[in-house]
């Protein structure tokens, strides 16, 4: 085993370049579990630690420009109000100490269906930056994940930077774990409203082989909101578009049965989660969204 | 691979380092420091828990390469940590301006076999969270000790006035298996009214 | 700069300690709340635990363990291994020492290392040392072993049917003295068991059951499931084994009974116990998962075998299977009850889980028959327990073992029971509770204090914690709700319910076991002060022992400054750590030991001043403050002067009363020393749709006999109330049934209680005397596990009003979603 120690940027992408089986590690949170219990050993481990851009973040008229390093512990004290539903997801990564190391990048360079930011991204709309010596790409999320634990990315490319779009309307992130901290996903789900476009977008967690949008219940709920002039109104959404949209969240599941839940369980918590959370956008929304920051 | 940096105020340097170390090897085994716990090895327990360049990290989870030219602080260097922020206000950077001399002196401890009478040497005296831990019962086995030293310690440095569930949050990374964490809340609240205390008398 | 390698000494890092304990100000005797002798170290990072020994040129150990759970192993191929450069010894089973190649505490089924067939996943295979851990786990995993899969058996109908494979044929153990069906034409073969699959069954009979169930107006029949729980202790299996130059061999290890191991070890290595010596080194928790031997034998036969110092640490994974869990269970109950709520009879069948290998699994047995009828008067019973032996992981003891499966049913009976009859769940536990005099199922009288009803009065008098504490102004915390930092819930789906349970615990071993300890304790004068040094092989695991030790001795001997020698084997044993006998046994031991020192500085004192004062000779004296006084408080002379420079020295064993076999048959006999009581009340708040349980507050009331030391007892039901927690909402091992590999041997799917799971716990310590006991101590650390668990699952079962039959309850099982 190698350990490489770029200095920079460029001296990153030159060395994913040189050894594209070279495996990152920024916060360790995920490589050194499979390295200390002998799961991988792979043949370079690429320290980004040292790539100081990585570990910035912008916030820009239209999205925050979130570098890929940046701790989670981070996103919830400064972007709380510009990325709530990350700032909410975030906050429900393992420990304290993880989210002062992991960051959003190495979630989705595992692209693990349990990873904590996916819903949170898929809802929020997210861009992911993705460089190598050969150029720039800007994957969107929704094509990001291409199956369990893979990803868009090209052997020689790094993740860069995270383009998220700024909350333009209330978010929110729930998670299902058999611990009340410290516990990886059951299932989770999370929403994003968007004023500016009268859409409601979502994300589901650990109940597909990849994280995945409910379009459905997006493409049901964007319709029953304009029809009913909810937006403008600012009118309780009433129990029977809610279950629907429940309902669709749930259908979009393809869930397995696996050591930490059943397949019907995901199925239906992440049901639960869509009314509940959809109840709390939405009251934020009709309360004028005085505030866009979650309770994280 | 050579790895330096620095670990409670003092320049190490650890040579022959296997590229898949994690920092918590390289401090247990190779620099003599075990204080800090080898409980789960995956992120999942915080026994491990040091600071690194100030912050509180799962030290299982750091590749020994990483930690190049950083500070680290473990339980080792806690009460010193502690002594010197009292002293000069916030150490945030982990370095704490202890001298080489000084580090010397104190990293004499616990090298080779103990043949302590269970007295500190009077250069480290406890910081106010350790006394507090052994005062109210927070420890049994004392394997989770040295990881909610350190967790716990950095939030009374964030937080000296927390809630219940504000130092239920801080410590959620912290597994214990003895105690049922009743008598580790009560030492937390004991170190910050000591702590507060001490600030009002100053 | 400095490389801190170099500056290690070469005897190893790490070396237990003395600890030496003053007390200014205070007595420091029992009954205080003297803080822990070893907390200093423990909180510095200087306290030397198992897994931080280091000799220079030390090797590493590591274990190859079987992929898959039952198979005969073809071939073993070691060749690659061991041309490994780094590599300095691979052994199998083939290069065993001795012909004495299997261990067991209880029953020697276990072997060192696989031969010709594995029986569980994870079973050790083989063991390579080499000069760096990776280049062990290299070595190892290029071992080729060619396993030929056999079908598994993995519960009570796969391990009895007719074709089942047997898994230790030719058994010849009799673990519970003569074998029950010793008549003609009965096997004489591990005769007390209906099928070799069968470790263990203790039946107990008594009353006439057929009458009394006639007489009962209600009836409740249940069918209980309890998962397997592991110790989860955070210190990881690891010692130091270092051969010395008289071809021994000394062995640094965490364990709970050092002479039980070397009992083991010695035979394996083919040497004689004296050349064996083992020293406990700092025990990072125990809670019975260090009963068996794990890494002892592997790392003295490979530093025996390479001449050098081998080091083995598990990692956590290594660690789920290098010890036994706790026995999961099925358990058949049927009780009945009169009209105005008397118990009449009681039926109930026990299936225990052994997995592959004995391990205390009769012990186990013997427990859940013994008390499975709960700290309740019911005079007619027909109990079976059995034990079983498949190829599930081994299981054996863990903290209450047997009784924690019982309580958990009989629990649930009793709320059942309660509900038929329209009664309040406590006020029907009340009106069958036990007390001192009742006849347990074994005939055995209850011969000390059984506060039952007042341990069920005072958790019930308790105020309730207000409702809805999650709510502030600023909205819902939701660290106080159900799902916690998940954000799950803001009160939605939340409902609030409350549950109790009460548990019978038996201290100490029990059935006729010989239970004793040894005390060396040691008087002289140093630095014009007389001192005391207890010498003990007691393992300190966590429990406080040794504050204890030093607390007993102040009482006993007056003095102040207090010396606990490190345990090891150059003093007799000590027992084990477990079944809440260590404060009773060797509590006893060395409050024996120094009435004997006592004796005998009296003497001196009689020898040098006899003459000066009649009181020498009359008088009732005692030892206090550094001084010998007259039980009327005159003082006759000061220890140092009566001491001199004379050492006072005792080494004596000390054991508990005598308690008897079960009979096979009928399970009577007085198998018990003491029994121990602990109730609980639990409030839970259940997000009813999802499924998640937050536990508001879960208070105890606990007999203790008396509190030697209020703290440490405080955090022992603490402790083990918050393990109980564990079992009832998230604790388990899963293994898969079809293949009996387990599925998450890590701490990211086995879960265990966080400090934002784990609620207030209020505890009311009932002090009560054991005449029988030393100082009238009642033995604490297990009675808060049993009532736990069953506490939670009926407040949950009170907030939702679903039946749950097992244990931990899984947001799925209360979803309908399973």
């Amino acid at each position: 085993m190698d350990f490489l120690r770029p200095a920079s940027w460029e001296e990153a992408l030159a060395a994913k370049a040189e050894h594209p089986t070279a495996v990152p590690i920024a916060g360790g949170t995920d490589v050194m579990v499979e390295i200390n219990f002998d799961h991988r050993r792979p043949e370079y481990l690429l320290d980004l630690n040292r790539v100081e851009l990585l570990g910035e973040w912008e916030v820009g008229e239209e999205d925050v420009r979130l570098g890929a390093s940046v701790p989670y512990t981070r996103i919830m004290e400064h972007l709380r109000a510009e990325l709530p539903g990350l700032a909410l997801a975030s906050h429900t990564v393992a420990s304290p100490q993880i989210r002062n190391r992991g960051g959003v990048g190495g979630n989705l360079g595992t692209a693990s269906p349990a990873g904590d930011a996916h819903p949170a991204l898929l809802a929020a709309g997210a861009e992911v930056e993705v460089e190598s010596v050969r150029g720039t790409r800007f994957i969107p999320i929704d094509a990001f994940f291409t199956g369990v634990k893979r990803n868009a990315l090209q052997p020689d490319e790094l993740i860069k930077t995270i383009h998220v779009k700024k909350a333009d309307g209330p978010q929110q992130y729930s998670k299902v774990g058999t611990r009340n901290a410290m516990v990886i996903a059951v299932c989770a789900f999370g929403i994003a409203l968007h004023p500016e476009t009268r859409t409601v977008r979502t994300g589901i967690g650990s109940a597909a082989p990849t994280p995945v949008r409910a379009r459905e219940a997006e493409e049901f709920l964007n319709a029953a909101l304009e029809e009913g002039g909810f937006w403008d109104s600012g009118r309780i959404i009433t129990p029977s578009i809610a279950k629907q949209f429940a309902d669709l969240a749930s259908a979009a599941c393809n869930p397995i049965d696996d050591v930490r839940g059943t397949a019907r369980y995901r199925r239906h918590a992440v049901g639960i989660m869509a009314r509940r959370t959809l109840g709390w956008t939405w009251e934020q929304y009709r309360g004028g969204a005085r505030t866009l920051e979650g309770a994280a | 691979m050579r790895v330096n940096f620095t670990v409670n105020g003092r320049p190490q340097q650890a040579d022959d380092v296997w590229e898949g170390e994690s920092l918590l090897y390289v401090l247990r085994e190779r620099l003599g420091l075990p204080g800090s716990k080898n409980a789960c090895e995956q992120g999942e327990c915080g026994s491990c828990t040091v600071r690194l360049d100030g912050v509180p990290v799962c030290s299982c989870l750091v590749a020994a390469g990483q930690v190049e030219g950083r500070e680290v602080v473990t339980v080792e260097g806690l009460a010193e940590y502690a002594r010197q922020r009292a002293e000069g206000g916030s150490c945030a950077s982990g370095a704490c301006g202890t001298t080489l001399d000084e580090a010397k002196g104190w990293s004499a401890r616990g090298a080779g076999p103990q043949t302590g009478e269970g007295a500190p040497s009077p250069r480290a005296a406890l910081s106010p969270v350790q006394q507090a831990f052994i005062d109210a019962g927070a420890v049994q086995c004392g394997f989770c000790t040295p990881g909610l030293l350190v967790a716990a310690d950095e939030m009374l440095e964030r937080n000296p006035s927390p809630t219940d569930e504000d130092i239920r949050e801080a410590l959620s990374g912290n597994l214990c298996r003895c105690t049922g964490y009743e008598k580790i809340l009560d030492a937390v609240r004991l170190a910050a009214a000591r702590q507060e205390r001490q600030g009002e008398a100053v | 700069m400095t490389t801190a390698q170099n500056t290690r000494a070469t005897a190893p890092a790490g070396t237990p300690t003395k600890v030496t304990q003053g007390s200014q100000g205070t007595k420091g005797g029992i009954g205080e709340s003297t803080l822990r002798p070893d907390g200093i170290l423990k909180v510095t990072g200087e306290f030397a635990y198992s897994s931080d020994m280091w000799h220079e040129d030390m090797l590493w150990g590591q274990i190859l363990r079987s992929p898959v759970a039952h198979a005969e192993i073809v071939s073993i191929d070691t060749s690659e291994a061991l041309a490994q450069a780094g590599v300095y010894a691979v052994l199998t089973h083939d290069d065993l020492p001795t012909e004495v190649r299997n261990y067991g505490l209880e029953i020697q089924d276990t072997p060192v290392l696989a031969h010709r067939v594995v029986r569980h996943h994870g079973e050790p295979v083989a063991v390579v040392a080499a000069d760096h851990p990776e280049t062990a786990r290299r070595a190892a995993a290029k071992i080729r072993v060619e396993y030929r899969e056999l079908p598994v058996v993995t519960d009570e109908a796969s391990a009895l049917a007719p074709d089942a494979p047997v898994l230790h044929p030719g058994r010849d153990d009799r673990p519970q003295g003569p074998p029950a069906g010793s008549g003609p034409g009965e096997t004489p073969i591990a005769g007390h068991v209906p099928h070799p699959n069968v470790v263990h069954r203790q039946p107990i009979l008594r009353g006439d059951v057929g009458a009394a169930r006639a007489r009962a107006d209600v009836i409740v029949e249940g069918e209980y499931t309890f998962g397997m729980q592991d110790q989860a202790f955070l210190g990881p299996e690891s010692g130091l084994a270092v051969p010395a130059e008289d071809g021994g061999v000394d062995l640094y290890v965490a364990t709970q009974w050092l002479h039980s191991d070397l009992r083991q070890i010695a035979p394996v290595l083919g040497l004689p116990e004296e050349k064996v010596r083992m020293t406990l080194s700092g025990v990072g928790g125990a809670f019975g998962g260090r009963e068996d031997l794990s890494m002892q034998i592997h790392a003295c036969l490979l530093a025996l075998r390479t001449g050098k110092p081998v080091k083995i640490v598990y990692n956590r994974f290594e660690s789920f299977f290098g010890h036994v869990h706790r026995h999961p269970a099925k358990l058949y109950y049927e009780h009945g009850a009169t009209r105005d709520g008397k118990l009449t009879h009681m039926k109930c069948r026990i299936v225990l889980d052994g997995g592959a290998y004995a391990s205390a699994s009769p012990s186990v047995v013997g427990n859940a028959a013994s008390l499975s009828a709960g700290p309740y008067v019911v005079d007619a019973v027909d109990i079976e327990a059995v034990g079983l032996y498949t190829n599930n992981p081994p299981c054996g003891a863990m903290r209450g073992f047997g009784a924690v499966q019982a309580c958990f049913a009989y629990e649930a009976q009793m709320d059942k029971l309660a509900a038929k009859l329209d009664m309040d769940p406590v006020e029907f536990r009340r009106l069958n509770a036990m007390e001192q005099g009742t006849i347990m199922p074994t005939g055995q009288r209850v011969d000390s204090p059984a506060p039952v009803a007042e341990l069920l009065r005072r958790v019930k008098a308790r105020p309730l914690p207000p409702e809805r504490q999650w709510e502030s102004t600023e909205g819902a915390d939701v660290r106080a709700l159900p799902g916690g930092l998940s954000n799950t819930t803001h009160g939605e789906g939340v409902v609030r319910g409350v549950g109790y349970a009460v548990g019978i615990k038996n201290v100490g071993f029990s059935e006729g076991f010989d239970d004793y300890s040894t005390a060396r304790v040691r008087m002289e004068v140093v630095n014009g002060e007389a001192v005391a040094t207890v010498h003990t092989a007691m393992a300190e695991v966590g429990q406080g022992g040794v504050t204890v030790h030093a607390q007993i001795a102040r009482t006993e001997l007056g003095v102040t400054q207090v010396t606990i020698h490190p345990a090891d084997t150059r003093v007799g044993s000590a027992g084990s750590t477990s079944a809440s006998r260590q404060t009773y046994v060797t509590g006893g031991a060395v409050k024996n030991s120094c009435e004997l020192v006592r004796e005998k500085v009296l003497e001196l004192g009689r020898r040098r001043f006899g003459t000066h004062h009649p009181a020498w000779a009359h008088a009732e004296l005692l030892l206090e403050g550094g001084k010998v006084v007259t039980d009327g408080g005159e003082v006759l002379a000061d220890l140092v002067d009566v001491l001199e420079d004379e050492t006072v020295e005792v080494e004596a064993e000390w054991r508990h009363r005598p308690t008897e076999p079960f009979d096979p048959r009928t399970g009577q006999g007085n198998g018990h020393v003491q029994y121990s009581f602990a109730a609980h009340r639990a409030v839970v708040e259940v997000d009813t749709e999802l499924g998640l349980v937050k536990v508001v507050e879960l208070a105890c009331a606990q007999d203790v006999g008396k509190a030697l030391n209020p703290l440490s007892v405080i955090g022992q039901i603490q402790g083990g109330t918050t393990q109980g927690l564990g079992m009832a909402v998230m604790e388990e091992i899963v293994v898969d049934p079809r293949t009996a590999k387990v599925k998450n041997p890590s701490f990211t799917d086995y879960l265990i209680p966080t400090i934002l799971d784990t609620p207030t716990i209020p505890v009311d310590v009932l002090e009560l005397a054991d005449e029988h006991a030393p100082y009238g101590l009642r033995g604490v650390g297990e009675a808060p596990t049993l009532s736990s668990t069953p506490a939670v699952l009926a407040a949950i079962r009170n907030a939702t009003g679903l039946a749950l039959n097992r244990t931990p309850v899984r947001p799925e099982h209360l979803t309908g979603t399973a």
